[in-house]
């Protein structure tokens, strides 16, 4: 009984760590240079329009309603100190340095890293991987590695706008809304708001969401059982996975960074 | 068989995948020019033989050798470019779903070759209109029949002019049509392009209309080869048993199990 | 088609770097580029209370630098040293700094008071060191002098 227990911990572990490795040599093989740069941009920028242009539209309303969401907590609890002066150092600090990085990876997660896993793990599953292999074209180069700098590059511009739209949001609200005085909303942001401290440990830590979402979903694709058991598995274990692997980065990036 | 005539040359193979050994021993080779079928009953691993032969996955011990150059253990730039000389036609056909039929063809010579698009577009057409499908080229995979699309497929992998073309089951699941169809154009490309090829199936008439030499496998090794007219002589039961489709034989029809009547009337419980 | 896709793609990429550029811009009001040049100066304080690294130095309210570091001196004295803009580099050695708050409990922040120009004044320059410093009111210190009404300067 207890040895069973620990056997099978054993084993899990085991396989864990070979899935790491399976997860570190495809990611290698994926950046490793391939010699034909210029081929693969059109396949970049198809890619971006996938994972990038395609998750703006949820982007753009979360973080506007999450701006305004604030914007109304903010104020409810600033005004009791008389100080709704700061709501806009209020908005704009959790937008930047939590909320705008963290719920952008987690719908980014959902919307894009989900897609991924199952486009690639369809792909395994008809033999579609096999064949580039066959006709001498290595998929890491042709699939996986497009793919992963769309996801590099569309995650830290969609935070941008996220956190952008947040703060227009959180402006309607409590200055067209809620009769804040507008100078005063930009002015105390202004001068709380630091582009070093802030606005670029925000992108540092969106950059980091990306590699870590995106290697995600590519391997659980890549690695995937191919049947169609095995794809909505690793659909559902890439969104799980990332978002619990994006929250816990978060509190030790926010430990290194602000702590 | 000279060997230098054999375009593969398989010796003392053994694969075997996790604990279970798939190949035991084997020995194959496939003349060139010819069309040679390698058949036996699902589940034995023929896609896996192929996989071998396309260096996707190494044998455990023993060699394979594509033109007289040995696949096991080569670096993987001589692979990819030994592998410009073969063509694989999947099972499912394996079409890239988000590309048209056309480009679906064009890409492994854009791939592979810097040709300018104007001869890209004719050679492209030649191969469609080889497999009946020139009509069909701004369609899209999701809009083609199972047939069609793997014809389409056919024309994909012949696309550079390979030296073989392997067939992965290319009958399974298509209509009588489509079947021969297929079967006609395994062999017209086999003559006309003058490629090697080989057809793994166990669909036996099929198969036996058109191969020039035939490998039956079973039990992990190679149990009969030779011409199709050799092998209706065969008297082996295993082979009769197999050549005829018969439900009982050395193959058993019962999976491996206690006694029948001990487990209908002394069941405990 | 892939003409449309290029056309989203491009838009997109603009959107996220007009983001950006306006969390930079209109968010952190920061001089993007203008890494302006800067000198330092020295000010010692007996106590720089919550005064931090990047806190302003202010001019009647107008920012024109920030702390560069704080350290310890050899003498056990708080050390600032503050990056001060170029552009306003006319300031005479008889300036004082003093550390305050901004409202009652608002962030500390360094005051710099331009002193009287006269023939014996030189303007400071690149690691000068400011003599005349006033040091953070500490609340405590203050509550414990209004109790007792012991003065310590």
């Amino acid at each position: 009984m207890l040895i069973n227990t620990i056997q099978n911990l054993g084993r899990s572990g085991l396989s864990t760590i070979a899935g790491l490795g399976r997860a570190g040599a495809m990611l290698f093989g994926a950046l490793k240079p391939s010699g034909r740069g210029f081929k693969l941009l059109p396949l970049l920028i198809k890619q971006l329009y996938v994972v990038g242009v395609q998750s703006l539209i949820i982007i753009v309303v979360s973080g506007l309603f999450i701006g305004m969401v604030l914007s109304l907590q903010g104020y409810t609890i600033l005004v009791g100190y008389g100080a709704e002066q700061s709501l806009g150092q209020m908005v704009s600090l959790s937008l930047l340095r939590e909320l705008g990085p963290v719920v952008s990876a987690l719908l980014f997660a959902g919307r894009a890293g989900s897609a991924l896993t199952a486009e690639i793990g369809l792909m395994k599953a008809t033999e579609q991987l096999s064949s580039l292999e066959m006709m001498a074209i290595d998929p890491l180069h042709q699939i996986v590695a497009p793919r992963f700098w769309a996801g590099i590059i569309s995650l830290p511009l969609l935070a941008s706008i996220f956190s952008a739209v947040g703060i227009i949001g959180g402006h309607l609200v409590g200055v067209d809304w809620l009769g804040v005085d507008s100078g005063a909303f930009w002015s105390v942001m202004q001068s709380s708001v630091e582009w070093q401290e802030d606005i670029v440990n925000g992108g540092i830590k969106s950059i980091i969401f990306a590699i870590v979402v995106t290697w995600i979903a590519l391997h659980k694709g890549y690695d995937a059982v191919p049947t169609s058991e095995g794809i909505s598995k690793a659909t559902t274990s890439t969104v799980v996975q990332s978002s619990l692997a994006i929250l816990g980065v978060d509190f030790v990036l926010t430990a290194v960074m602000f702590g | 068989m000279n060997p230098a005539d054999n375009i593969i040359e398989i010796s003392a193979m053994n694969f075997s995948r996790d604990d279970r050994v798939i190949y035991n021993d084997i020995n194959l080779s496939v003349p060139r020019g010819k069309v040679t079928a390698i058949m036996g009953p699902s589940g034995i691993g023929k896609t896996t033989l192929l996989r071998l032969i396309g260096g996707q996955i190494k044998p455990s011990s023993g060699s394979i050798k594509f033109n007289g150059e040995e696949l096991v253990g080569i670096n993987r730039k001589s692979l990819y470019k030994v592998r410009r000389k073969m063509g694989m036609l999947f099972q499912s056909g394996a079409m890239f779903t988000e590309l048209s039929v056309f480009d679906n063809v064009a890409f492994p010579i854009r791939e592979h070759t810097d040709l300018p698009e104007s001869i890209i577009r004719k050679i492209v057409l030649m191969k469609l209109e080889a497999v009946g499908l020139r009509g069909a080229a701004q369609l899209f995979p999701s809009e083609l029949s199972g047939g069609m699309a793997r014809r389409a497929a056919l024309a994909r992998s012949i696309a550079l002019d390979p030296d073989l073309i392997m067939y992965d089951e290319p009958f399974t699941g298509q209509d009588p049509i489509s079947m021969g169809v297929i079967v006609r154009l395994i062999k017209e490309l086999n003559d006309a392009l003058g490629v090697t090829s080989i057809v793994v199936s166990h669909d036996v008439e099929e198969v036996l209309s058109i191969a020039d030499y035939v490998y039956i496998i079973a039990n992990k090794t190679v149990i009969a080869h030779g011409t199709p007219e050799s092998l209706r002589q065969e008297t082996s039961p295993q082979v009769i048993q197999f050549m005829q489709g018969r439900p009982d034989g050395p193959v058993p029809f019962h999976f491996p199990s206690d006694d029948y009547k001990e487990e209908l009337f002394n069941h405990v419980n | 088609m892939s003409k449309k896709i290029e056309l989203l793609v491009g838009a997109f990429l603009f959107a996220g770097i007009a983001a950006i550029l306006m969390l930079g811009l209109k968010v952190a009001d920061s001089q993007l580029g203008g890494s302006s040049e800067s000198y330092k100066l020295v000010a010692k304080f007996s106590n720089i209370g919550g005064l931090k690294v990047r806190s302003s130095v202010k001019v009647g309210g107008v920012v024109v630098g920030r702390v560069a570091s704080i350290s310890l001196d050899e003498d056990f004295a708080p050390k600032v040293v503050m990056e001060i803009d170029t552009n306003f580099n006319q300031f005479p050695d008889s300036s004082s700094v003093a550390i305050l708050t901004s409202g009652l409990l608002g962030e500390q922040f360094v005051g710099l008071t331009p002193g009287f120009v006269d023939e014996e004044t030189e303007i400071l320059a690149d690691g000068d060191l400011i003599e005349d410093t006033r040091s953070a009111m500490v609340l405590e210190d203050l509550i414990g002098q209004f109790l007792y009404g012991n003065s310590e300067d």
